[in-house]
């Protein structure tokens, strides 16, 4: 088996990156973390990877609007290393700050003339919330959730509400199978198929229950909940009254890209 | 030329439903959270009761080049989120800017002058990298508050909107039309003439200088200048009087005590030293070759190993006066202060954990005062009957010191794991905020020395006039004027410089790039290169250090206590590694200055020397701090005295159906879910995450302890718990510090720890130790601590004291009141277990299983939470057997080790019957209880039914509940042959919690768990 090499690129405030490597490295990945400002200096050298990771953290602290500033770093001097690190099939993964920071860039979502066409706002509890939620994936063409149906994982973020600038988009997703990863009902409520799930079990108020997307190629995925941080059986909430998990949820994730390589 | 961006929530985005064919269903607008919470808040606090508030976030933007073009360009791509909010831009004051009649009455809130603004900072950055050149950013908020008369406005704007500590408010339009940038500075050496002051004079020196010092200690300094033929200059008197503070030299519980209880007289010559230290130093000693301590009292914080490549560092600080000031600031930068701390531990250690604890005033004052406290020990105060001038709402309090932690913490990506939130109503003008952080320190790192020749090298965040005489202000009492005085002190954090600066000090670490490293914390450079060159002696040129505006004084720039700055000591031939290392990082590094062995402390600026001490003077000449302490108060137990307090006694014992009061105790404010807290911090970044704050079938039980694993890919864990009961410092000190030790202790064991490597960690607040009677109350606390810690092995490996935690005020017959803290000692407690697999945690699992209750119950209601919601006083206070409790942690953790127990819950406030209700929601079950197994010497009592209160909810130490499967049932009871055990009930399906006694057939309690939890949760669902 070939290992893939994953870059985990950080910028000042990044915070989940030696985790989001771990996790790489798990699956059968060779994960490096490099400081945004060794690609700013070097773009040609994202070639060298297969996979690259964006992930979770308070990159520039968040400062003006999550994920903005990295963001806009990626925009306007990487756009053009990251369209050929698209074009030539390989994948991009953004986790909770790295998927706020994937919608200020045009990798997921294109923009129109007005702007951008979707956000992550503010949750409607007005404040920063970790807890475990349950997920339904539809996997569509998305390579990170080939074979996954359901997973539970943690969310921990203030500014995870999925928000379209206009309904007719959120359909048209829908319609094009990239919501992939939606907020579920608790257990009991799984079997009632309303549209809209409740507080906390959709933490954060967001449209049609939006966890994750991914774009028209299926390769360039994110996410709020932390994959990474569900990789083994006692990373779960209940693991000492629920035995029998062998691996955590979150690392069929990272397993999914590596085996996309091989 | 000045420029304004106002951004508003956009109007309503709908919320379509996708299963819905075509109709929008929603139609939900964008709503104004920040507006909708600040009217709740201005209703709860009763300023105003129909507010309606518009809120908008903005920019002032300041460049010559700045053109409206470009101000679209900014917001459309850079300030403003165009799918959820709308900018308006124009010059400050332009009508377009100040919104409709109809919004109500404008109010913008601006930072004052100097105060760190980081979203500016990045604002500015960010902009320049968009091509557009700005000179100047302030970030700003802005209200319309209709609905409000002028007066309730006023109120609103002074005690919800704005903190005068660092902001102020500005009514109607802006009238702005540049940013204030700062004066340069016109250098003039200052001379202070103190060798001609007498007494009186020195004494008023101390005090209107902000520098603190007794008169003793002014005095020895005068001396020591007039032998040198001279006066001081002014920054000679500011770094005597930052080494000399209590903050940083902590001279008065290491110094001279003449002590008197009921035992006798003691004479201490260093009391943290004979009673703490030794107690540590005589188990390493008993250890021998098996010690695992590393580096305890003298680096940053204490040091223990973990495995074989690394050690834990552990440190709890606290942030008590910046946090009565300015909650959010003071305890966002007590975090960002330990975090610091852990990093100049040995060569700098990585942050792995973080636990929080805080005493507030009860968040729903009604303000009068309990009757405990009109009797305190110390024979103080009756409680003011309304909030006293200068001080913030509790409720205010509590949201900003949690709101401060959350940001800085969550920031970092540092997992808060641990905490815990005491109330009583004498925390109302001078609240705690206790911040600790443990730390990964590989074991080739764990020891540094700067050498001579080094440079002193500053990184991290630039100097500016913040945090000014913070560490000589922290040992001052706090006042109604402490506002005024010391709105300097307040310190506004950044943590992501400091998360900047952690990045590149690893990495630097890691390549060998320097040989010392401390933090600047209280004091600034002052101390950290006060205290890194005490052995060599330094110059260091102010001159050359980063200044975030222009201005500051030779003196200011030396004491500043300016966030984020870390001192290392880099040897001339690593200076362009690191240089070259932080740039990469976005990390500011500067060489200020060298480490010459000359014993002497030369200070210069722009080539001329303004300051020259012998660093032996500075470390040693301080006079020994003399103190008389004497105990006269209570000895554990507390008599019964009056006929209305024995008839309140008998009859809330009297009852027969405690159902009522197991509901009052659940909701009581110590014991309430902390829930909302607690999902505030980020506790599983890092990703090692075992046992969580919440645990259970619904994620909602109260955990004992938490695990994480610090090395990815290791099963190996570290625990982290607490344990703290003012309570019982009314009672007696000496029992109160035993039983914070013991729950710290029994807490960690309660989930899997191993007793024979728990390290201890001090924390002691406390009101004027000037008082002999106050400080009394605390040598006996210490020597408490020396006695259980040698009992049960857990040496004390780092603490920190906090004196002067007082409240003065004038109240409304213009009579001066002061208001001392209880004493108030945390024990912070830092466990290992060998592989997380084994970890337990409390929840009930499985119906037919049996209960145990591990430990002897006595009768010890003084001080119980079942005496608090019973407003009972008096009795007996829980006190500990350390023998007994030592053999009892290590049943307990044999019984864990072999796998037979499948839940365990420590026994604290509310005893027994809290501890069952606890197990039993966090599990979603039914528990049936019989008393008449209980292990308990009471057995020996002839009146049965006055038993049963007591068995409930007595707070004897050392007891723990297991559950344990039936086949499993005697190899467990094999374990505790020679310690009190009795299997008193069962797990059942029914969702029941009953507990029956012996006295009548009918149940003591009776409830549904629901109803229980429902308790529990409610009080704080904010």
């Amino acid at each position: 088996m070939t290992r893939p090499r994953v870059l985990i690129l950080r910028a000042p405030g990044t915070n989940c990156d030696e985790e989001s490597a771990h996790a790489f490295s798990l699956a059968g990945g060779a994960a490096e973390r490099w400081h945004v400002n060794r690609v700013l200096e070097e773009p040609r050298r994202l070639a060298e990877f297969q996979i690259l990771c964006i992930p979770g953290g308070f990159s520039y602290g968040d400062d003006i609007a999550a994920g903005r500033i990295f963001g806009n770093q990626m925009q306007n001097h990487l756009a053009q290393a990251l369209a050929e690190f698209r074009e030539a099939g390989k994948l991009i993964l953004g986790i909770c700050n790295g998927f706020q920071v994937l919608l200020k860039t045009t990798l997921l979502l294109p923009a129109d003339e007005r702007g951008p066409l979707a956000t992550l706002s503010l949750n409607d509890s007005g404040r920063f919330e970790a807890r475990w939620v349950r997920l339904a994936a539809d996997a569509g063409n998305c390579v990170f959730l080939q074979g996954i149906h359901e997973l539970e994982l943690p969310v921990a973020h203030a500014e995870g509400k999925f928000v379209v600038r206009e309904e007719a988009l959120l359909k048209s997703m829908h319609a094009d199978g990239r919501l992939v990863l939606r907020y579920a009902p608790g257990t009991a409520r799984l079997a009632a198929e309303s549209g809209l799930v409740p507080y906390p079990e959709n933490p954060n108020g967001a449209m049609g229950d939006v966890a994750g997307i991914c774009d028209a190629t299926g390769r360039v995925f994110g996410l709020m909940p932390h994959p990474e941080r569900f990789v083994d059986p006692t990373q779960h909430p209940r693991w000492t009254r629920e035995p029998g998990r062998a691996v955590g949820d979150g690392l069929r994730v990272f397993q999914n890209a590596v085996r996309y390589f091989n | 030329m000045l420029w304004e961006i106002d951004i508003h929530p956009a109007a309503g985005t709908r919320q379509p439903d996708l299963h819905a064919a075509g109709s929008p269903s929603g139609g939900a607008r964008q709503p104004d959270r920040a507006g909708e919470r600040v009217s709740a808040a201005a209703r709860e606090l009763g300023l105003a009761a129909n507010l309606r508030v518009a809120t908008a976030r903005g920019y002032l933007l300041q460049g010559a080049g700045l053109n409206r073009e470009r101000l679209e360009r900014l917001a459309s791509e850079l300030l403003a989120d165009v799918v959820v909010e709308r900018a308006v831009i124009g010059r400050p004051g332009e009508p377009a800017l100040n919104g409709r009649e109809s919004d109500g009455q404008c109010v913008t809130v601006l930072l004052k002058p100097g105060v760190m603004d980081p979203v500016a900072q990045s604002a500015q950055a960010a902009a320049a990298d968009l091509g557009v050149v700005v000179e100047e950013v302030a970030s700003f908020r802005k209200y319309w508050v209709s609905g409000a008369s002028d007066a309730e406005l006023k109120a609103v704007a002074n005690r919800l909107l704005a903190n005068d500590a660092i902001e102020h408010v500005v009514f109607g339009p802006l009238q702005l039309d540049r940013l204030d940038v700062g004066q340069p500075y016109r250098f003039e050496l200052r001379a202070v003439p103190l060798r001609e002051l007498d007494d009186d004079a020195l004494a008023r020196l101390s005090r209107e200088g902000q520098l603190y010092l007794q008169l003793a200690e002014m005095q020895t300094i005068r001396q020591h200048f007039r032998e040198l033929g001279r006066d001081p200059t002014d920054i000679e008197l500011e770094t005597i009087a930052q080494t000399w503070s209590e903050h940083c030299s902590h001279k008065t519980l290491a110094g001279r005590i003449a002590y008197r209880d009921e035992r006798g007289e003691r004479q201490f010559e260093n009391m943290l030293k004979e009673t703490i230290f030794a107690a540590t130093q005589q188990i390493r000693q008993r250890l021998g070759s098996d010690d695992w301590c590393v580096s305890v009292f003298k680096d940053n914080a204490g040091v223990v190993r973990f495995d074989d490549r690394f050690n834990l560092a552990f440190k709890v600080e606290t942030h008590n006066h910046p946090s009565a000031l300015e909650p959010y600031g003071g305890a966002n930068t007590g975090v960002g202060g330990v975090i610091r701390d852990i990093m100049g531990t040995g060569l700098g250690a990585k942050p792995v954990a973080s636990t929080d604890v805080f005493c507030f005033a009860p968040p729903d004052s009604s303000r009068h005062a309990p009757r405990a406290v009109a009797e305190a020990a110390d024979g103080t105060p009756s409680l003011p009957a309304t909030l006293p001038p200068g001080v913030l709402h509790p409720k205010r309090v509590m949201r900003g010191v949690v709101e401060g932690v959350r940001d800085y913490g969550n920031r970092m990506g540092i997992p808060t794991v641990n905490g815990a939130v005491y109330f009583d109503e004498r925390y109302l003008g001078n609240p705690l905020v206790f911040c600790g952080n443990v730390g990964l320190l590989p074991v080739d790192k764990s020891h540094k020395r700067p050498e001579p020749g080094d440079l002193i090298v500053a990184i991290g965040g630039r100097t500016g006039r913040d945090g000014i005489h913070g560490a000589t202000f922290s040992s001052a009492e706090l006042t109604s004027q402490s506002e005024y005085i010391s709105g300097g002190a307040v310190q506004i954090g950044n943590a992501i410089e400091e998360k900047k600066v952690l990045d590149a000090l690893l990495a630097a670490r890691d390549r060998g790039l320097y040989h010392a490293v401390t933090d600047c914390g209280a004091g600034g450079f002052s101390s950290a290169v006060g205290e890194m060159g005490e052995e060599i002696g330094a110059e260091v040129h102010l001159d050359r250090v980063p200044l975030k505006y222009e201005g500051l004084s030779y003196t200011e720039i030396w004491i500043s206590e300016a966030q984020e700055r870390m001192v290392l000591s880099v040897p001339e031939d690593r200076w362009p590694d690191l240089e070259q290392l932080c740039r990469c990082e976005n990390v500011e590094a500067t060489a200020i200055g060298r480490f010459v062995p000359t014993g002497r402390l030369q200070l210069f600026y722009a080539g001329k020397k303004v300051g020259d001490l012998e660093m032996r003077f500075l470390h040693e000449g301080r006079p020994p701090v003399v103190r008389q302490a004497v105990y006269e108060g209570r000895v554990s137990r507390v008599e019964v005295r009056g006929s209305d307090d024995r008839e309140r006694w008998s009859r809330a014992c009297a009852e027969r159906d405690f159902t009522d009061d197991l509901m009052r105790i659940l909701a009581s404010p110590n014991v309430a879910s902390k829930e909302w807290i607690v999902r505030q911090y980020d506790h599983e970044v890092q990703g090692g995450s075992v046992v969580k704050p919440f645990v259970g079938a619904s994620n909602d039980g109260p955990s004992d302890a938490a695990v994480i694993r610090p090395v990815l890919g290791s099963r190996r864990g570290v625990v982290i718990a607490c344990g703290m009961n003012p309570r019982y410092g009314d009672f007696d000190t000496y029992h109160m510090a035993a039983s914070a030790i013991d729950e710290a202790v029994r807490n960690c064991v309660a989930v899997g720890a191993d007793p024979r490597r728990i390290a201890i960690l001090d924390n002691f607040c406390w009101g004027d130790c000037e008082r002999p009677e106050t400080l009394g109350s605390l040598v006996r606390a210490a020597i408490a601590c020396h006695d259980v810690a040698i009992a049960l092995g857990t040496p004390f490996i780092s603490g920190k004291d906090s004196l002067n935690n007082e409240f003065s005020y004038t109240d409304e017959s213009g009579e001066r009141r002061t208001i001392a803290i209880p004493p108030s000692l945390l024990i912070s407690a830092l466990g290992q277990v060998d592989d997380v697999g084994q970890c337990v945690t409390m929840d009930l699992k499985q119906p037919g299983n049996a209960l145990y209750l591990v430990g002897e119950t006595r009768d010890e209601l003084g001080g119980s939470h079942f005496a608090l919601v019973n407003d009972l006083e008096g009795g007996q206070v829980p006190t500990v057997d350390p023998e007994r409790a030592r053999v009892t942690f290590a049943a307990v953790h044999s019984a864990i080790r072999a796998g037979l127990v499948r839940a365990c819950h420590d026994l604290s406030e509310g005893g027994l019957a809290v501890a069952a209700a606890d197990m039993a929601f966090a599990g979603g079950l039914g528990v049936w209880i019989g008393l008449d197994n209980v292990p308990s010497p009471l057995w020996e009592m002839e009146d049965e039914a006055a038993m049963e209160p007591l068995l409930l909810f007595s707070e004897s130490n050392s007891r723990f509940l297991c559950e344990v499967a039936v086949e499993n049932a005697s190899e467990f009871e094999s374990l505790f042959r020679d310690i009190g055990v009795g299997r008193i009930g069962e797990i059942r399906d029914d969702g029941r919690m009953q507990v029956y006694g012996n006295s009548s057939g009918a149940a003591l309690i009776d409830a549904d768990i629901r109803d229980l939890k429902e308790a529990w949760q409610a009080t704080f669902r904010w």
